[in-house]
């Protein structure tokens, strides 16, 4: 059923935010410390678990999937409902330290994921995923 | 008739957000396909469409949700409100290859920590350099350089003005912003090819709306591993910038 597929999905996410507002009150913060990266542990763990027991069928899977593949509308949607008009008004200060910022970030990525070219450069590569409802987007 | 469309529309909010979005992504691929040749991605387009109607709708409605505040886009702003995209995010989590994701560990949590420390000084540096020289301001505006939702956090935190705390979001905005719409173009310098590196990347560039739209633009199959990363970075933005980081900051400027 792929309603199971979905549930999984919104338990791993629930049981995720859940501890994270725990986390953030047990450090003091008025904040979610990394509850949508909890629930996204959880949910590749109950993968592996559920795959290792054989109790994942392709439609349980799907049910999974499909909100996988909404990501990008979900993120256009998520575009559209940016305050753009503060942004733009923020003035100098507010551009020029996003751009600084932007900028010394970039430069330490790019020099940090060069590193990497140099010492993985032989590794095969590796199957990122199995979702057939993104063949389609790539 | 137009009007009983619109109460049609209006009164099947999330419906209409689906078929509205559709049609930007449908538009964008095809502007992707025959004006760019394929060079520019589609989702790379539809997110400017998106980021532009955003624009639009502040500017008619004078409200803070771009189009979201207009009547008849209201499911824009369900559809792509904190709940929907953290549920589309986690669901991205079943494409991980744990094997992958747990070589990058280490190297994750170093990004963070350079993804909050570094904007942070910058921000905080040009605040200084505009006059915003008390510690409290510097702070703020520093802490809004890591993500839009630490810079208030952390300015109430502490006590800021509305005026710098107004500064510090707007910072926040433009940077997701930048992140957004930079991240493809600037795809090969910052080297975007590994789960290792998105995951870098989700570390360093912050925000989870900027990393996620950014590499949902560039290659949707890194967009797991970035954002895995990613949303832990307001989480610690919270947690340094009114203790750790505003105690530092006061140290030197007093």
């Amino acid at each position: 059923m792929i309603i199971y597929g979905t549930a999984l999905l919104a338990i791993c996410h629930l049981l995720g935010i859940f501890l994270g507002d725990l986390l953030g009150q047990a450090l003091g913060v008025k904040t979610n410390v990394g509850g949508v990266g909890i629930a996204m542990l959880l949910l590749i763990f109950a993968r592996l678990y559920m795959a290792r027991k054989d109790i994942l069928p392709k439609l349980t899977e799907l049910g999974v999937e499909y909100w996988g593949a909404m990501y990008i509308p979900v993120v256009v949607a998520m575009a559209a409902q940016q305050d753009m008009v503060a942004a733009l008004r923020g003035g100098p200060v507010a551009v020029l330290s996003a751009f600084a910022a932007a900028g010394t970030c970039a430069l330490v990525i790019a020099a940090i994921n060069r590193t990497e070219r140099a010492t993985e450069a032989t590794a095969p590569e590796p199957v990122l995923h199995d979702n057939p409802l993104l063949a389609d987007a790539e | 008739m137009i009007e009983i469309l619109q109460k049609a529309a209006a009164q099947n909010g999330l419906v209409t957000a689906f078929a509205i979005v559709g049609l930007i992504v449908l538009l964008s691929g095809q502007i992707s396909r025959r004006l760019t040749f394929g060079r520019v991605h589609g989702s790379a387009i539809a997110i400017v469409i998106g980021l532009g109607l955003a624009y639009w709708g502040g500017t008619q409605t004078g409200g803070h949700k771009g189009l979201a505040d207009m009547s008849l886009f209201g499911g824009i702003g369900l559809m792509g409100g904190a709940m929907l995209r953290d549920f589309a995010i986690v669901a991205t989590a079943f494409e991980v290859q744990a094997t992958e994701a747990r070589k990058a560990g280490m190297i994750g949590v170093v990004s963070l920590l350079l993804g909050t420390l570094l904007p942070f000084i910058v921000g905080a540096g040009i605040a200084y350099s505009f006059g915003y020289s008390d510690a409290v301001s510097m702070t703020t505006i520093g802490a809004g350089a890591v993500t839009y939702i630490v810079g208030p956090v952390t300015g109430a935190a502490i006590g800021a003005t509305p005026d710098v705390m107004a500064l510090s979001i707007a910072t926040g905005l433009v940077k997701a912003i930048i992140v957004m719409v930079g991240t493809p173009i600037a795809a090969r310098f910052l080297a975007l090819k590994t789960p290792r590196s998105a995951m870098v990347f989700g570390g360093l560039a912050g925000t989870v709306s900027g990393v996620s739209a950014g590499l949902a633009a560039t290659d949707r199959k890194l967009v797991p591993y970035g954002a895995l990363v990613a949303t832990f970075h307001t989480g610690l933005g919270c947690l340094l910038g009114p203790s750790v980081l505003f105690l530092a900051t006061k140290a030197l400027v007093g």
